[in-house]
């Protein structure tokens, strides 16, 4: 086509405008002398296009014939401007004294950051409970033992109490102590459902802390995701599916949970979930149930109406789980051959 | 708890596996934790009767035992226990036999021997040398019931389960509470143990009398009179059964009350009856200043509200806890009192507590026990003191004053499918529950449920909604996605400055950790004004685990400090660590005050890498590395931090700065005191950064969303101020008064130079400004009066001359 173009002698300035940027395009992507070279026969030398071009002016017609040769001259300085230019920055770079660098040199001394694994852990859980609608709150660590125990269906002397080992806080009212490190993060489905009316789809990340002697699976410090869904038509199906997403969300989509009847005061019905470990084990994960209609009645609900599921994520399990840690003391040991890991 | 599954074969068939049994009963909720099997490698080694026994020809401890192995010859064999009898069933050991050595612990093959001059041809074994416990005080004595020549395995090998039981129900710490949830779960039924006459059956009792006088903690007491009771070993069959479950033997009478606790779940108590002053029972508060001596030897003194079991005279037993030394069933004992009493639970667990004795009944009554199944089990007792102490039934009381009616549950299939989501059919809502015990009729909206007597954790619709989901399996429930309305958010700011914090912390390179909450108070003295520790003290915890972790932290230094110092003697490099966390300051007769700080620590010194040309080594961490991450935190927050000297106790002086947003302190920065360092043995200068999140969100809310202003498409005129001060001015005072001027769009302090020419006491700081206008091109007369403007301002305000201006 171009052939035609130059053979017609329609040669204009438009024409001319489209060879200079593909010329200089292609100038561009060479990357060295070798290719510079090319390029250069190909526009520049005897038989190059800008050449051939300059050859064709002699044939236009005379009015045209003095502008049309200015402007080829014009291209031709131009490109050959550029070529000069392009070949001393090839030059440069291969007869520079250190060419090759040497690649495995360390990189400049930076700090590198790190997060802890259980504020990893944690923003994993909370993305995956946000994902499904849930808001994220937190509660008081220091709690009083009506939140804690009582209103949760434990009072005092409950045998349930044995449940959860409690660190008192040395304040005494009315002869008894009623002030608690909470022994877990159930006390904010009170806290939270006295001030709030259904629709509610809630999580409660927080630490709690139980009398306990610590061991490799045993921690007296250890952090909770508390999670309470209430509103019409709420069933154990929907306990079932929101932790199974949770599940599949965090572990893989082939890892299995499974739904065991277990008790816990504030619940019913009230299950446990495990999860199947890579090496066939069934291994604990969280607590959940049936908000318990008497807890929903003394909020003032109609219990007969609004039915709603909890569940209490142990979350170190969880990353000891994700990232293969065998010792809970690992977390607080902070350690940064640890920390570092992560 | 620990069953036999010898045991609780007796009452239904196991028709699974143990382990297929276990999932089951697990996945219903009933816990199997642990599987433990009573076997060994037990080749050669037989069901044995010792026929005779006789002295030992040359030594006076051991003797020769014939024992009867079904072989057509008894074999006759050394034998050093001194429990071994003639008549007992053992456990014979024959040549070739893989047994426990005694001594070694290892194991070793039986082989003939010549023990003191007699040939031995095998041995009567005890438990350690089967494996099957440690004991080795004499040899192993089994049920009479076994057959002689059976292998020990066939006789003696057994499943024991060990149950992680939850509280709620008080039927399953028993074998027959097992036993229902196995029938349930499998299809089954229950065998029930043979009972005694009831009551109507029997004579009441005119030489004894019960008077509840604490009806509110004690429902019912069944007193059965048992005359004519020879006190003994148990049968074998018996101590088996009990060791089985751990627990220890001591004599017929006793451990019939053990047996019957441990098959029903219903603590007995045994009283001597001829030790009970007047033959009167009065079940009472205990009276001021009362004490009692206990079967265990230990002398408690009461609280009025204890329960107790009298006598006409004094207190015999902490009801459901324990029995007193006096009226203990002894040797002689021939009349036995048996007790089966309902106590409350709240208050037998508060008693326990308190005397700190959580006993087996103890741990049982607090759970909360029918007042039917104090009869059923009393009924059971009764009939094996008969059978196995020779005893006959004189009598009995059976104190109810007010029989309490059956619960029954309304149960509408509209709850159950609202609760499951799911409708379920009628036969897999009877089946389950009719096989639970539980009475089911159906309505015409559902089904009027009636709990079996021994449940006493079934009150309402969900509680029956329960029972039948785990015994249709929660696996076999269907499962949905989450439907409905989304709740309006609930924006949580303190949280997101957290959030953000940390993110800025990390990218600058620091390490996240998370500390402990609770310190020492000596820790928080350390770092922080004793006024305020003494003024508001921290909260102590009244059962602290150790005196290192005694008080909530009001601070995140001491932890954070400990951590640095955890790390340095681990490693030379430098180290940058970060915590976000809460701090608890208290607050009176209030839940504490809970603030969120950050507090950053770094120091050491940074690689020296030399080996890229032309580049720095990486800067050491010191001051104003530390304030460069404060610049990053306050850049990522888009606030402006604004740092002027302070003072504080954890802080060198002179080397301490207060953070500012506008004239709100939001922190502080520094090097920490040497000797606060020291105190965590910490010997290298480190630098930290506190910041106070809550006061952070304060500001961050105050100054309200971000607003975009619209870059100058004006160039700047970028001109070097270099102004001479006294050495007391602070760079910051000087870079305030230069920025003040409209047009100046930067500054940035690039030299500070003392010496010759500078005056001594004075110091020359070289600015960079740009001057900038967001309309137009500046021109150099507006430059010069800018210029000039800021000249006069620095002369005027700070004293300051301009060099070379």
């Amino acid at each position: 086509m171009e052939e035609r173009l130059y053979g017609d002698h329609r040669m204009d300035d438009i024409d001319l405008a489209a060879v200079e940027r593909r010329a200089l395009d292609e100038l561009a992507a060479a990357c060295d002398s070798a290719a510079a070279a090319a390029w250069r026969a190909r526009y520049l030398g005897k038989k190059g296009e800008v050449t051939q071009l300059l050859r064709g002016v002699g044939a236009l017609p005379a009015d045209q014939r003095k502008q049309a040769g200015q402007t080829a001259n014009r291209l031709r300085a131009l490109l050959q401007e550029a070529f000069d230019r392009r070949r001393a920055v090839l030059e440069a770079f291969s007869s520079a004294p250190s060419a090759a660098i040497d690649v495995t040199l360390p990189a400049r001394p930076h700090r590198q950051g790190h997060l802890h694994p259980i504020t990893l852990t944690l923003r994993e859980i909370e993305r995956a409970f946000r994902d499904m609608g849930f808001a994220v709150v937190e509660g008081p660590q220091v709690e009083w033992d009506e939140y804690n125990f009582e209103r949760l269906r434990i009072p005092a002397d409950h045998p349930a109490r044995d449940m959860w080992d409690t660190l008192w806080i040395d304040y005494e009212r009315d002869g008894r102590y009623p002030m608690l490190l909470r022994t877990h993060t159930s006390p904010m489905q009170i806290r939270y459902i006295e001030r709030h009316r259904p629709p509610i789809r809630v999580i409660v990340p927080g630490t709690c802390y139980r009398y306990e002697a610590t061991d490799a699976t045993h921690e007296w410090m250890l952090t909770q995701v508390e999670g309470l869904v209430i509103d019409e038509g709420i069933s154990f199906a929907h306990l079932k599916g929101t932790l199974e997403a949770f599940v599949h969300r965090l572990f893989g989509p082939d890892v299995e949970a499974r739904f065991r009847c277990d008790y816990f005061p504030f619940v019913e019905p009230g299950a446990e979930v495990a999860i199947r470990w890579r090496d066939g084990r069934w291994i604990e994960l969280l607590g959940a149930g049936m908000v318990h209609p008497e807890i929903l009645a003394a909020a003032g609900y109609d219990s007969a109406r609004y039915t709603g599921f909890a569940f209490g994520i142990g979350v170190e399990r969880t990353a000891m789980l994700r990232y293969g840690i065998d010792d809970i003391r690992y977390f607080y040991n902070n350690a940064l051959g640890f920390l570092e890991q992560f | 708890m620990k069953l036999s599954l010898r045991w609780l074969a007796e009452y239904v068939d196991l028709r699974l596996p143990p382990e297929e049994l276990a999932h089951r009963l697990t996945m219903a909720g009933v816990e199997v934790e642990a599987i433990e099997k009573i076997a060994g490698d037990w080749d050669h080694v037989v069901v044995g009767r010792v026929q005779a026994l006789a002295p030992h020809p040359n030594a006076d401890r051991l003797r020769l035992a014939t024992v009867d192995v079904g072989a057509s010859e008894p074999f006759t064999v050394v034998c050093g226990a001194p429990n071994i009898a003639v008549g007992q069933a053992v456990a014979f050991a024959h040549e070739g036999a893989r047994l426990v050595d005694a001594r070694s612990g290892s194991f070793r093959v039986l082989k003939r021997s010549n023990i003191r001059g007699v040939e031995s041809a095998g041995m009567v074994c005890s438990d350690r040398e089967l494996g099957i416990s440690d004991a080795h005080e004499g040899i192993k004595v089994l049920s009479e019931a076994a057959a002689v020549g059976t292998p020990l395995a066939a006789a003696i090998g057994d499943t024991i389960f060990d149950f992680s039981l939850t509280p709620n129900r008080a039927d399953l710490f028993s074998a027959l509470g097992i036993a229902r949830e196995v029938a349930a779960l499998t299809a089954g039924n229950v065998r029930e143990p043979e009972r005694g006459d009831t009551v109507g059956e029997l004579p009441p009792e005119g030489s004894i009398s019960v008077a509840i006088e604490a009806p509110d903690l004690c429902p019912r007491y069944v007193a059965t009179l048992v005359r004519g009771v020879t006190v003994a070993p148990s049968p074998p069959w018996l101590q088996a059964r009990l060791e089985a479950s751990g627990s220890r033997p001591i004599n017929n009478v006793v451990d019939i009350t053990n047996y019957v606790m441990l098959e029903f779940g219903q603590p007995l108590h045994a009283f001597d009856f001829d030790k009970l002053r007047g033959g009167r029972i009065i079940v009472r508060r205990a009276r001021a200043d009362e004490h009692v001596t206990l079967i265990d030897g230990s002398g408690h003194a009461l609280r009025t509200d204890d329960l107790v079991i009298a006598d006409a005279e004094e207190a015999v037993a902490v009801a459901g806890v324990m029995g007193d030394a006096l009226s203990e069933v002894s040797d002689d004992t021939s009349t036995v009192l048996l007790e089966s009493a309902t106590f409350n639970g709240p208050s037998i667990r508060r008693t326990a507590a308190a005397l700190k004795l959580r006993t087996e009944a103890s741990t049982r009554f607090e759970k909360g026990l029918t007042p039917e199944l104090a009869l059923e089990a009393s009924r059971r007792a009764t009939r094996l003191f008969v059978e196995v102490c020779g005893g006959t039934v004189a009598g009995v009381v059976d104190a109810y004053p007010q029989p309490r009616d059956p619960v029954s549950i309304t149960l509408t299939h509209e709850r159950l499918a609202r609760v499951l989501g799911s409708e379920l059919p009628p036969e897999q809502v009877v089946t389950p529950l009719e096989a639970l015990g539980f009475t089911v009729d159906l309505l015409p909206d559902g089904y009027a449920v009636t709990a079996p007597y021994w449940r006493s954790d079934v009150r309402i619709a969900d509680d029956v909604v329960e029972e039948i989901a785990r015994i249709v399996g929660y696996d076999r429930l269907p499962s949905a996605p989450l439907q409905g309305a989304v709740p309006d958010p609930d924006p949580q700011p303190l949280r997101d400055t957290g959030a953000r914090v940390r993110d800025a912390f990390a990218a600058a390179g620091l390490v996240e950790t998370i500390n402990y909450s609770l310190v020492s108070i000596d820790a928080i003295t350390s770092v922080q004004a004793l006024a305020t520790i003494t003024d508001r003290p921290p909260l102590a915890v009244r059962n602290p685990m150790s005196e290192e972790r005694n008080v909530l932290r009001t601070t995140l230094r001491p932890g954070l400090l400990e951590s640095f110092a955890t790390n340095r003697r681990r490693q030379r490099r430098a180290i940058a660590l970060f915590e976000i966390g809460r701090v608890f300051h208290p607050r009176p007769d209030d839940l504490p005050h809970e603030r969120t700080f950050a507090l950053a620590l770094l120091g050491g010194v940074g690689p020296k890498a030399a080996v890229h040309e032309g580049s720095g080594s990486a800067a050491d961490l010191d001051f104003f590395e530390a304030k460069a991450i404060a610049q990053s935190v306050a850049a990522a927050l888009r606030l402006v931090f604004t740092y002027e000297a302070a003072e504080d106790p954890a802080l060198y002086t002179g080397r301490a700065a207060r953070v500012l947003v506008g004239g709100a302190a939001i922190g502080c920065i520094g090097q920490v005191a040497p000797a606060v360092a020291a105190r965590f043995e910490i010997e290298e200068p480190i630098y930290l950064i506190e910041l106070d999140v809550d006061a952070l969100t304060q500001v961050i809310a105050e100054r309200g969303p971000l607003e975009f202003t619209p870059p100058s498409r004006f160039p700047a005129v970028v001109e070097d101020l270099a102004v001479v001060v006294d050495e007391a001015v602070p760079a910051a005072d000087v870079e305030r008064l230069i920025a003040r001027s409209r047009l100046v769009e930067r500054v940035e302090l690039f030299d500070l130079y003392r010496g010759a020419p500078i005056p001594a006491g004075k110091k020359s700081l070289a600015f960079s400004i740009d001057y900038r206008a967001p309309d137009r091109t500046l021109t150099d007369g507006d430059v010069a009066k800018a210029r000039k403007g800021v000249s006069k301002r620095l002369e005027r305000e700070l004293g300051a001359t301009i060099r070379d201006a």
